[in-house]
């Protein structure tokens, strides 16, 4: 459970549903986030929880529904809006720069607060280079807290998947958002990993306030850390609640373990 | 009216020589998932392999020059060195690429269409040659006479011939088994590995059939055309045709031919006249590039979906 | 033992970000300066400047265009020799219907010039990618050369579209010796490789490998697709067209539309896959090399095979082995000479220890 105070809504889904051609990934989907608060959704595969991230920071567009972020009501997200907006994001198969270093990934999560043109960038000069510097710090702060100093000039094509996964948090976080989309940060990894990464996601939620939205598998983890779930199966939405709620939900129950008859 | 059907049906005709390039690539696309930039250059060095054949075979069996005899012993000859040419490239270039990305295939194939030119041309020198097929470039008697067009007969000739060959390749992939194992190929190189499909030799006909298509494109353009190095670059036209009928589709590849080739001639003979002419340079790839805007996968070619 | 960075402690983020922050490379790099600007003029002979060096300097600037293009921000493109086109009968127009425009403002129009064409040939990337793109830059290959062979105003009504630049001059100085026209070129070329570098490093030049990587997470981040790559084709046209420019009045000094055809584009791109795509110095490397290597190859069959082989040989020579060693490059090491270069240094590093 999260130490921090949780606030009023500040994410809210209506009626959102998605298709692919004749396949129907999310259908009449509608739940709220509320600020500072640690929301997990869960579900069996392909129930369409990566599909519902997608969703909220504008990757895919739903047929049906409004998305309403912070008071303002939209048909769709754009990448671009959300990210300037505060969303930031993980995905479930690393969507890292393979071709540059950790530091430079992690610069890349500070693009949208550097204001300098490329031509004063090529001149290097006044605005430019004090700019990089500066981010350069506040990156610096970011690879302190997740404790991957070693590794910064690193290529990250070359790190092992524990450490890729963190990298991919890192540029997230560079961008000091204020809701943190993650998908199934944690797949992949081991006991010890898995309680590094829970650590920092809770320091994150604590120490910064970012409300959290993530996708996880492991049931332990997300009965432990978050104050609200959402559980998808099929596209549908079959609980909504705290993990006590949703852990003795009959539905729930069955989606998992399936009907014996 | 007629000048105008004159101007479609040649247009069409010289849009099936370059379907018959565009083939090539679409097969070696759909089984090899390569972009071979390259077919340009195999047409090339088709043509000139015959042709170098046809001039040599005299001095060396002492058969009459320009008989058919030379003529049906060099096709062969031809072939088998577009087949020795087809498993160098996949000994030496497929099977060292094989896990790189797409685009590094493609450029390996850039580099790979300057090697072969170098090797057609270092073994034959670099003159420009005829080709004759025995039948004339002349208009067919009864058309003329019947509707007034002027239809080549050696164009129908070619038409003809690239029917037939795209009727066999399609029935060849669909009703085979080693047309089966070409397409299980093109869907998933490792599942067809799996199953057993052995991989290096479907690549290694996969590009002699190219080959052989490239072949008989090289005869035909070489006829009309004369053997030059200039038709590499011609070939390049295929790269449209591709677009507007799609990287893996046989019948694309043909109307693309067809669009293109007829597109290119019209626009040369009614707008050229405005500008100066040589549209022909340019207008197939600017074609291509409005096409792209509105469908950025070609007109047939499959869309993608990202899975994030 | 020379090449230890032991000692070389960086205390601030500006010590780190340098452009080279091991000392031994700051030394070599002023060296080969010092040697490019004061020593070359004084001691290369003529044939060498005008005919090796020069060359190999406006190509490497083009290179370093295409570098930034499909290097960086990953945009394959067929059609760099149009782009230099562009800039060379932008220039000599520019020169030709303004009285007293001063060269520098010149060449740099050119490059603007190019910069135009090339964002409106880049606009279709925002839809099109991988081969598509490199198809519809071959459009702009062929339209470019046929609009400058067939429009006369461009090349002031000369049959086939010939154009002959004029002098060179600034501030009344004539550039007419070897020596002067390399230290122009040198200057101009050193100065944008440095602007390169720093876009190269900075914001943009990130933005440009994160569309090349991955370009659905670099839109996730924020980072404005359309905008970085509009940018990524004006800078790279830029850079282009002055070499273009550069090209027609320091080095050929009459061109026609026809010597920028698709054959140079493709010189263009080897030179950036034999040097290393996505670096500044494979740009350089590359050049080097393409520029050479028809040079080395005509004395080696000079001196040692025309005895084995016909004369025709020479020519396919070329061919042959430009593409073997295209092919070889992208087999063996796929980021080329850069990325050789790179691991001789680590090696330097531990010399004369083994690892």
């Amino acid at each position: 459970m999260s130490g921090r105070k949780i606030g009023d809504v500040i994410l809210e889904l209506q009626n959102i549903s998605l298709r692919f051609g004749g396949v129907k990934a999310l259908t009449d989907i509608s739940f709220d986030v509320r600020e500072h608060e640690v929301r997990a959704i869960i579900g069996p595969n392909g129930a369409g929880k990566s599909s519902m991230l997608n969703v909220i920071n504008g990757v895919y567009h739903p047929q049906e529904g409004r998305i309403n972020f912070r008071g303002e009501e939209r048909r769709k997200m754009e990448p671009h809006m959300a990210a300037t907006q505060g969303i930031a994001r993980t995905f479930q198969n690393i969507a890292l720069f393979k071709g540059m270093t950790v530091l430079d990934n992690v610069m890349t999560g500070r693009n949208t607060k550097m204001k300098a043109n490329f031509l004063e960038q090529a001149i290097r000069i006044g605005r430019a280079g004090r700019e990089e510097m500066e981010h350069r710090k506040k990156v610096e702060e970011v690879i302190d807290f997740l404790e991957i100093q070693h590794i910064r000039k690193t290529p990250v094509g070359r790190l092992p998947y524990g450490l890729q996964k963190r990298v991919e948090l890192a540029r997230a976080l560079a961008a000091e958002p204020s809701m943190l989309l993650l998908d199934e940060p944690m797949a992949g990894m081991n006991v010890e990993e898995k309680q590094d990464m829970c650590r920092f996601i809770l320091d994150v939620n604590d120490q910064f306030g970012t409300t959290i939205v993530l996708i996880e598998h492991d049931m332990a983890v997300v009965m432990d850390i978050s104050d609200r779930v959402v559980v998808l199966d099929y596209g549908k939405k079959i609980g909504d609640g705290t993990p006590d709620e949703v852990r003795n939900n009959p539905e729930v129950i069955s989606a998992y373990l399936g009907v014996s008859h | 009216m007629q000048f105008f059907i004159e101007v479609l049906v040649a247009g069409l005709l010289s849009g099936v020589l370059y379907s018959l390039v565009a083939l090539g690539f679409v097969l070696i696309y759909k089984a090899s998932g390569v972009f071979n930039f390259a077919q340009g250059a195999m047409v090339f060095f088709a043509a000139l392999f015959f042709v170098g054949f046809t001039e040599v075979l005299p001095r060396w069996t002492g058969l009459p020059v320009g008989s058919s005899a030379v003529f049906w012993l060099a096709m062969p000859l031809a072939f088998f060195c577009m087949v020795l040419l087809a498993m160098a490239t996949e000994r030496f270039v497929l099977r060292s690429l094989v896990n790189q990305p797409p685009i590094t295939l493609f450029m390996a194939t850039i580099g790979l269409t300057y090697l072969v030119e170098g090797i057609a041309q270092g073994v034959w020198g670099a003159n420009v040659r005829g080709l004759d097929l025995g039948i004339e470039d002349m208009p067919i008697q009864w058309v003329m006479d019947s509707v007034g067009i002027g239809v080549s007969q050696f164009d129908v000739f070619a038409a003809g011939l690239a029917a037939v060959l795209v009727t066999v390749l399609a029935l060849a992939f669909q009703y085979t088994k080693t047309g089966r194992a070409l397409r299980a190929v093109a869907d998933d190189h490792q599942a067809a590995l799996s199953i057993g499909i052995p991989l290096q030799t479907i690549w290694v006909i996969v590009w002699s059939v190219a080959g052989f298509v490239a072949l008989v494109a090289g005869l035909i353009w070489g006829a009309r055309n004369g053997v030059q190095f200039a038709l590499t670059f011609t070939a390049l036209k295929a790269l449209p045709v591709l677009i507007l009928g799609g990287f893996t589709s046989i019948p694309g590849a043909i109307l693309g031919g067809l669009i293109i080739g007829s597109s290119e001639k019209l626009a040369e003979v009614y707008l050229g006249e405005y500008v100066g002419g040589g549209i022909d340079s340019w207008f197939p790839y600017v074609l291509a590039l409005f096409v792209l805007l509105v469908r950025p996968h070609g007109l047939f070619g499959e869309k993608h979906i990202d899975r994030v | 033992m020379f090449y230890r960075e032991a000692g070389q402690f960086k205390t601030s983020y500006a010590a780190d970000q340098q452009v080279f922050p091991i000392r031994q490379d700051r030394i070599a790099i002023v060296l080969l300066l010092a040697v490019a600007f004061f020593v070359v003029p004084v001691f290369a002979s003529e044939y060498w400047m005008k005919g090796i060096i020069i060359p190999f300097l406006i190509f490497a600037l083009a290179a370093l265009g295409l570098n930034i293009l499909t290097g960086y921000a990953g945009q394959l493109s067929l059609g760099s020799a149009a782009f230099m086109a562009v800039g060379a009968y932008a220039a000599f127009n520019f020169m030709l219907r303004i009285d007293g425009m001063p060269l520098i403002v010149a060449f740099a129009l050119g490059g603007l010039s190019a910069a135009l064409v090339g964002i409106a040939f880049g606009l279709p990337s925002l839809r099109i990618k991988g081969f598509y793109l490199a198809v519809a830059t071959l459009a702009a290959q062929f339209f470019v050369v046929w609009l400058l062979t067939k429009v006369g105003w461009f090349s002031d009504n000369s049959s086939s579209g010939v154009i002959t630049t004029q002098a060179m001059q600034i501030f009344g100085y004539k550039f007419e010796t070897a020596a002067s026209k390399y230290l122009l070129v040198l200057s101009i070329v050193v100065s944008m490789a440095m602007l390169a570098k720093n876009m190269v490093r900075g914001s943009i030049g990130r933005a440009w490998m994160a569309v090349r990587d991955m370009d659905v997470a670099a839109e996730v981040i924020g980072i404005r697709i359309m905008h970085t790559k509009l940018i990524a084709f004006a800078v790279s046209s830029f850079y282009c067209g002055v070499a273009g420019a550069l090209y027609a009045f320091a080095y050929i000094g009459t061109v026609e539309p026809e010597g920028f055809n698709l054959d140079l584009s493709f010189k263009i791109l080897f030179m950036i896959i034999i040097g290393g795509v996505g670096s500044i110095m494979g740009s350089f490397l590359g050049a080097a090399f393409i520029v050479l290597l028809p040079i080395l190859l005509d004395v080696l069959v000079q001196e040692f095979l025309t005895s084995i082989f016909p004369a025709s040989i020479n020519s396919n020579l070329q061919l042959i082995v430009f593409g073997g060693l295209i092919i070889f490059f992208l087999i063996v090491e796929p980021h080329g000479l850069a990325r050789l270069w790179q691991i001789a240094k680590e090696k330097l590093r531990l010399w004369p220890f083994p690892h």
